[in-house]
């Protein structure tokens, strides 16, 4: 190798290091500051006294005679009553009860878009996503006014019990309507990772199943189910995970009493305005959700079974 | 193909019918003459010209549109960026650091955010705290758009370029930049529609300082059901309609390039 081929090299490569720092700093560093950051302030807040007015007490001693430093109180309490356990528990059910209605909606239309013409395909696909493009607001705001007390549902529901002599329900602000919405805004997030991976399913095996004498349900239960379930954990992560967190459907759909974590956080921040106590929730939700995470990810990993 | 049993379709269509009926309903009652979305009274298009007349409405939507358009901007070029660095480089931390705002619920982004601005920037909340928080979530989608148009690109051709005499830098300006801007408006278009879109993580970083369309539609539905809500939700629906729209068209050929 030539002297010059050497410095051509090395100025190459330094060169390409420049280049690299140019390229991957200025995202690196904002997201430092503004996702990373934030984050470790939040673990941090979890162990601080909340301040006087909002915000957090100081770490260290101002000489006032006010709380300061580090404890483990945000903690305590929320062991200390069992309305926080309730709530994340009502939290966890209505996430799972979301996630398995969304599976038995999203199936039939995964499959029917997996099977139809290649032709047919974008077209069926982008008309599951062309509603969740609309604000999310809008589609928790078209179920107020379905569920709402003057709407034909609830007339007609409400005429009918008054036949059988039965009270009048509300159908808006209920466990329902809050379930109705959840289901209804993360739809599209079970049906496209279930269409990705159905589409992949050779139809051979469903053929094969069939002259080996399986029948429909058969060749559904032992054939496509069990290829589908990546596709399922992956549409159940991306259904989940957000439901766990959300407290804008509980908020205009749901009662007093249809509180769920997201709600929780919510007051800590702007109504009492507790917030190393919203913190020790946020880590306790941020926990939830990594392990959730794992464990779908652990799950989706196709892997062949031991026979 | 297999046919499909009836009963499937029907299912299929039920599940069609449900993601879209509520949203028709909202459309259609916007140009009904009664303050009660209850039934269909007449024609009117009143709900829209008190929408016109509506101040905060309009501010809102103004503030809106410019969050929006200037927190885009931001987010594809440093989306952009990221994308190039996570295809040229792939580090094992950048993806974490990119993926792991857009997956978590967005409260949690809220909150920290948040407390980041006023415990430790001392920031008063407003359209600046608002406009970092949403670059934040949107440089994920850019880079994830980025980055798979550059895995589905043949190397050769930026080896071929080099090959020729051109520096990486010209080679990166006339082939590498022309080739991967379908992916990087069709980025730029994403992060605009879910800034415009953005409820969550707006509502913990706007403080008194600022309203968008959201926050005012939520503070709207919050109090009573409105039919201007309706037409405010209407138009909105229609921008990103059209926006979606726009971007799936560059995806298109984004999908024929890669081809």
């Amino acid at each position: 190798m030539s002297a010059t081929d050497r410095d051509h090299r090395a100025t190459g490569r330094s060169t390409d290091q420049a280049t690299r720092w140019a390229v991957l700093s200025p995202p690196t560093l904002f997201l430092l500051a503004f996702f990373l950051a934030p984050a470790l302030i939040m673990v941090l807040a979890s162990f601080q006294y909340p301040g006087e007015f909002g915000g957090l007490a100081p770490l260290t001693d101002q000489g006032d005679g006010k709380e300061y430093g580090l404890t483990l109180e945000n903690l305590a309490f929320f062991f200390s009553d069992w309305l926080f356990a309730e709530i994340f528990a009502r939290s966890f059910s209505v996430a799972a009860a979301s996630t398995l209605i969304c599976l038995i909606l999203a199936y039939p239309v995964a499959w029917l878009i997996a099977q139809s013409p290649k032709r047919h395909r974008d077209l069926l696909v982008l008309l599951v996503i062309l509603p969740f493009a609309s604000n999310f607001l809008i589609r928790v705001y078209a179920w107020m006014i379905i569920l709402g007390p003057q709407a034909a549902l609830a007339r007609t529901i409400n005429g009918l019990l008054a036949t059988l002599g039965l009270e009048p329900v509300s159908l808006l602000f209920s466990p329902i309507a809050v379930l109705v919405g959840m289901v209804y805004v993360h739809l599209p997030f079970m049906i496209l990772p279930l269409y990705t991976n159905l589409e992949k399913h050779d139809p051979v095996l469903l053929d094969a199943a069939q002259d080996l004498g399986a029948n429909a349900w058969q060749r559904f239960w032992r054939v496509t189910w069990p290829l589908s379930l990546p596709g399922v954990f992956s549409g159940a992560a991306l259904v989940f995970i957000p439901v766990l967190g959300m407290f804008a459907i509980p908020d205009l759909l749901g009662g007093t009493r249809d509180m769920l974590i997201g709600n929780l956080i919510k007051d800590q921040f702007l109504g009492v305005r507790d917030w190393p106590f919203g913190a020790a929730l946020s880590i306790m939700l941020t926990l939830a959700v990594l392990s959730l995470a794992g464990l779908a990810a652990w799950l989706s990993k196709p892997r062949r079974r031991a026979t | 193909m297999r046919r499909l049993p009836t009963w499937l379709m029907l299912a299929a269509a039920a599940s069609y019918a449900f993601l879209y009926l509520p949203l028709i309903i909202v459309v259609v009652y916007s140009f009904n003459d009664s303050r009660l979305n209850a039934e269909w009274v007449g024609f009117t298009l009143d709900w829209y010209r008190a929408l016109l007349a509506d101040e905060e409405m309009l501010i809102a939507a103004r503030n809106s549109l410019l969050i929006a358009l200037v927190s885009s901007c931001v987010a594809t070029l440093l989306g952009t960026l990221a994308g190039l660095g996570m295809h040229r480089w792939r580090p094992a931390w950048l993806p974490l650091l990119v993926i792991t705002p857009v997956a978590m619920p967005e409260i949690l982004l809220g909150v920290s955010l948040l407390v980041f601005f006023i415990q430790l920037m001392h920031l008063t909340l407003g359209f600046l705290s608002v406009v970092l928080a949403h670059i934040t979530f949107s440089i994920g989608f850019v880079a994830i758009v980025v980055r798979a148009r550059l895995a589905g690109m043949d190397e050769s051709i930026f080896e071929a370029a080099l090959d020729l005499g051109a520096t990486p830098w010209q080679s990166f300006r006339l082939v590498t930049f022309p080739l991967i801007l379908p992916a990087v408006v069709a980025g730029f278009l994403m992060a605009f529609t879910l800034s415009l879109d953005d409820f969550v993580i707006t509502f913990f970083t706007a403080g008194v300082g600022v309203s968008t369309l959201p926050l005012q539609i939520y503070s709207m539905i919050k109090i009573a059901v409105t039919p201007e809500v309706n037409a405010v939700s209407t138009l909105l629906m229609l921008l990103t309609l059209l926006l979606v729209i726009l971007a799936s068209r560059l995806d298109k050929g984004f999908m024929k390039g890669s081809a």
